[in-house]
């Protein structure tokens, strides 16, 4: 297997030169990293890749709280009653976990850092249509985070991170700053969907067609629908919270007169479509590296594209398998459950096609695709788990258990984490200008997948036994199994923290890399790395597709 | 049986659906872990059989054919759908009670489990049942939402406030089987637990003669340390007293300024607004707590809400009463004459 560090594709280091021969200008351009670099010029930026690059420092950040809430969860069950923390602080743990992780990292994660970064090079654009908006969009999203973080200081929040009424609506702890806050980021999700539409239909650069964009663009262009349908949905209900909450109306709450099972349909209606805003986007981001280290056409193009505009549209109607035990009637139970049946024929469709874009191609096994076999093996197993939850009687037996946990965490950490690691190693030679060194790459997907596996796997076996889902104390015939699921966290984070060194490394002393050091002949390669301040240039003629392997890559770089 | 169970940690199969529910369970985990390893070894191989032998190298364009797109589609959601049709049928199995089950009452709150029987005993915590018999469990909550939960039977059941849920058992072999509450309560949800001791034919007659005793402050609906040996029935007519339910519904099939109770249970309501409807639990507790939400047709909208103010205690005893008048005679078709009853009592607090 080739593990030779850095072969890049013999091009000479960006900042110093540029492609032999084909620019018209012979001088170096900065980089859109060197044109200013005041702190203000980053804070009040426009251009899409710092915003991006805000993005990232922002959601690594996030992701690292979440994940330290996430340790001492595993550790607190080292023992099945108290280990290192009391009851209500670890309710509030868990429902903190759970918040950061949804809202304060996964779903923005790839679309707002990745997706701002590439989308617009990706349809030869130079910025995305609103670059001001964009910039909002990132300051609403701070904003709404430090209230969240900031409920934490008063008290913090015990809810869980489905904030389910009449619980919600009595807790005495900080739930409206919390759900305010959660409220505020709604907005620059919505924002940030609109603006990657409106990219996406009207920056497109001329040859660039719907059936010429990346897939990486479609994936995204789906989950910002997503975005824009479904988030206003869930704003209006977590202000419903907020009012039964801070000001006693009872809108959810029995004893004042309203209906608990009503939030749960507007809860999910919001929430299994933000699902595959989660994933959707990671799915991109494997369309994208199957292809480049296959150096191949994806199997069926089509059917990749239009499987994300399915998923977004079928996502819509299935929020009820939530509910099969919370009083809902047998026919609308059996109406959820066949309707999931069919989005999850989609994400099987685009599973077959990525691992057939394989077959016949020139197969480089780097970092990246190591973490996009992570994913396969890992989302496969949690949507099948999915479909198995929605076969209805034995969701009845595993809802509200660990089951369900393992479930939702081979997606959203096997799928859309490695996705998202898979993304940071693949574009980070772009967005920096530096490569990372490939031996430690693959020694620490190795270790983010085994530490995973054993995180998690234990997990479905304590659904099985019956142990229920956000338990302090728990029977001690589960001690086993949790001790395994801590044990495998620690290993799981220590693959985390060696990736985050060797990146902080490589800002510095990575080697340099050049253009298209993967020899990609997706668009946002045909620029420099890091690229200039409007992207491209010249404008790009993009004569030859973005999965066009058939034929030698123009040496030009536009520069 | 005993094999997949000990694979898949299951804990032993107390229940009568608890075999059907595991099979299907072992076949579709068992499906899944195939195609998972399938889809990893198959890329694996397609990158270790195609690995790139030089830097620029070139492939050629490889497509799916139209033919295996749709085999591939058809067989991964034929495979589903059997899923889902035997999933569905044994879920519409587990959620309708077989006729002639018996019924308990429970009372959830933050962070016990309160057991009502029909002949008036209360307990805490354990429910006891006898095997070989279906048991209708009728539950409400008094505080936040709880979910009951028996693992070894392959059964769970979320218990709302203001609403009655049901969920059915029928258990095997005698033994105790735990009830963990499986929806998020507040701090002590993890300790919110109880069992289902299953009794054989003899003990469960036993425990009939003598059973626990309740509490001494038990609620039975007439406030704390109410509950004495009156059936669960007879302390329902005592509410309907008390309450006033009597100044416009009879017992005794006659028509008054509300429909009379008489048969009412299980039977087919025609509402107002046209809709039909079955009068069962949720049917009975949602006309005491919105008599509004299902107006009976022929009726005005009169009738007070006693959301509020009915103690799950008494809700669940008035239904025990109207259940039990399911087989009282045929309404004779007499109507009282009216009295000027107006809701102006909001609820009669007053006895
Ligand atoms: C002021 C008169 C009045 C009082 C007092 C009253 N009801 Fe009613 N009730 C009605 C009327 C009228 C209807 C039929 C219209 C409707 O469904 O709202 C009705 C309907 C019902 C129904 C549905 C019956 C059906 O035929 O489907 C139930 C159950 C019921 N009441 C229970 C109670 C209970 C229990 C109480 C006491 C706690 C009570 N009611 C007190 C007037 C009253
Ligand atoms: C593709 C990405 C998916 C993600 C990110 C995802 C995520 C989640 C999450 C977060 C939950 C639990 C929510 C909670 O209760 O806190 C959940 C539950 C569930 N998921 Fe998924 N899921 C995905 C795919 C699927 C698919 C394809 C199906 C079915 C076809 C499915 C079926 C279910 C069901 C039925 C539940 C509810 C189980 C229960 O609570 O009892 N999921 N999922
Ligand atoms: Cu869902
Ligand atoms: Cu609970």
């Amino acid at each position: 297997m080739s593990t030779t560090p850095l072969a890049p594709a013999a091009s000479p280091a960006p900042e110093a030169s540029h492609a032999p021969g084909a620019s018209p200008r012979p001088v170096a351009h900065p980089s859109y990293l060197g044109v200013d670099t005041t702190l203000r010029s980053w804070l009040l930026t426009t251009d899409h890749k710092r915003i991006g690059v805000l993005y990232l420092v922002t959601l690594l950040a996030t992701m690292a709280l979440g994940g330290f809430f996430a340790l001492a969860l595993r550790i607190e069950h080292l023992t099945p009653n108290a280990t290192i923390v009391s009851a209500m602080t670890y309710n509030r743990m868990f429902t903190l976990h759970g918040v950061i992780m949804v809202w304060l990292f996964l779903i923005p994660s790839i679309p707002s850092s990745f997706g701002n970064f590439v989308l617009p090079m990706m349809v030869g654009a130079k910025d995305v249509a609103f670059p001001r908006l964009n910039l909002l969009s990132y300051w609403i999203f701070v904003a709404g985070s430090i209230l969240v973080l900031l409920s934490t200081g008063i008290g913090g929040i015990d809810t869980g991170w489905t904030f389910y009424p009449p619980y919600s609506s009595i807790s005495a702890t900080a739930v409206p700053l919390a759900l305010l806050g959660v409220f505020i980021i709604g907005f620059s999700t919505i924002l940030t969907g609109l603006n990657f539409i409106v990219t996406t239909h009207t920056m497109r650069a001329k040859g660039v067609g719907w059936m010429r964009l990346p897939l990486f663009v479609w994936s995204i262009y789906a989950t910002s629908i997503i975005q824009v349908l479904a988030t206003p949905v869930l704003g209006m209900v977590l202000l419903f919270v907020v009012v039964d909450n801070g000001l006693g109306w009872g809108l959810f709450d029995p004893a004042r007169g309203g209906d608990p099972v009503l939030y749960q349909h507007l809860f999910w209606f919001y929430s299994h479509p933000a699902v595959y805003i989660m994933v959707l986007p990671g799915m991109g981001v494997v369309s994208e590296v199957v292809a480049s280290y296959a150096r191949k056409n994806p199997f069926s193009y089509k059917a990749i594209a239009y499987s994300s505009l399915g998923i977004a549209f079928v996502g819509f109607l299935t929020w009820g398998h939530h509910m099969f035990v919370a009083g809902m009637s047998k026919f609308d139970a059996g109406a959820f459950g066949v309707l999931s049946m069919l989005v999850a024929v989609f994400s099987a469709i685009k599973v077959f096609n990525w691992t057939w874009t394989l077959k016949r191609g020139a197969v480089a096994l780097k970092t990246p695709l190591l973490y996009i076999f992570a994913f396969l093996f890992l989302f496969v197993f949690g949507g099948m788990t999915g479909v198995a939850t929605a076969s209805m009687s034995l969701d009845v037996h595993w809802h509200d258990t660990y089951f369900i946990v393992a479930h939702f965490h081979f997606i959203m950490v096997g799928g859309t984490l490695t996705a998202f690691l898979a993304g940071l190693h693949y574009w980070f030679p772009k967005m920096c200008g530096r490569m990372y060194p490939e031996r430690l790459g693959m020694l620490s997907a190795a270790l983010v997948f085994a530490g995973f596996f054993v995180t998690f796997f234990p997990q479905f076996l304590l659904g099985n036994a019956g142990m229920p889902r956000r338990y302090f104390n728990y029977p001690p015939q589960f001690q086993v199994l949790h001790i395994v699921s801590t044990v495998g966290s620690w290993v799981l984070a220590a693959g985390l923290i060696l990736t985050a060194f060797y990146f902080l490394w490589s800002l510095r002393w990575g080697a340099p890399a050049g253009p298209n050091p993967w020899g990609s002949r997706s668009f946002e390669w045909r620029t420099a790395s890091p690229p200039p301040k409007h992207n491209f240039r010249r404008e790009p003629p993009f004569e030859i597709d973005p999965y066009d392997y058939t034929q030698p890559l123009p040496d030009e770089v536009y520069q | 049986m005993d094999i997949l169970r000990a694979i898949l940690a299951l804990p032993s199969g107390g229940s009568t659906v608890a075999d059907r529910i595991d099979l299907l369970h072992g076949f579709v985990i068992t499906v899944t872990m195939l195609v998972s390893t399938f889809v990893f070894v198959t890329a694996a191989w397609f990158t270790a059989r195609y690995h790139r032998k030089q830097d620029d190298q070139l492939t050629e364009n490889v497509s799916a054919t139209r033919g295996g797109e749709a085999v591939l589609i058809v067989g991964i959601l034929s495979m589903f759908l059997l899923w889902w049709v035997i999933g569905f049928r044994q879920y519409v199995e587990v959620r309708d009670p077989p006729e002639g089950s018996e019924v308990v009452y429970v009372d959830a709150k933050q962070w016990m489990w309160k057991f009502a029987y029909a002949d008036g005993r209360v307990s805490n915590d354990a429910l006891t049942v006898p095997v070989g018999r279906p048991i209708k469990l009728v539950m409400t909550s008094r505080d936040v939402i709880h979910s009951f939960y028996v693992p070894g039977f392959r059964v769970k059941q979320d218990v709302l406030p203001g609403r009655y849920t049901t969920l059915w058992f029928e258990v095997k072999e005698p033994g105790t089987y735990p009830i963990w509450c499986a929806e998020y309560c507040g701090v002590s949800h993890s300790l919110m637990r109880g069992e289902v001791r299953a009794l054989g034919a003899d003990d469960y007659a036993r425990w009939k003669r003598q059973g626990d005793r309740p509490p001494p402050d038990a609620d039975c609906g007439r406030g704390p340390g109410s509950c004495g040996d009156t059936s669960l029935v007879e302390q329902g007519r005592l509410v309907a007293e008390r309450r006033q339910c009597v100044a416009c519904h009879t017992l005794d099939g006659q028509k008054h300024i509300g429909p009379t109770w008489a048969r009412l249970y299980g039977s087919e309501r025609v509402l107002a607004d046209g809709r039909r409807v079955i009068a069962d639990e949720g049917y009975l507790t949602r006309s005491m707590m919105e008599p509004t939400a299902d107006v009976v047709a022929g009726y005005r909208e009169v009738m007070p809400s006693y959301r509020g103010t009915l103690t799950a205690g008494e809700t669940s005893a008035l239904v025990e009463l109207i259940r039990s008048l399911r087989d009282a005679p045929a309404p004779s078709g007499i109507t009282l004459p009216r009295l000027e009853v107006t809701a102006a009592s909001d609820g009669g607090t007053s006895p």
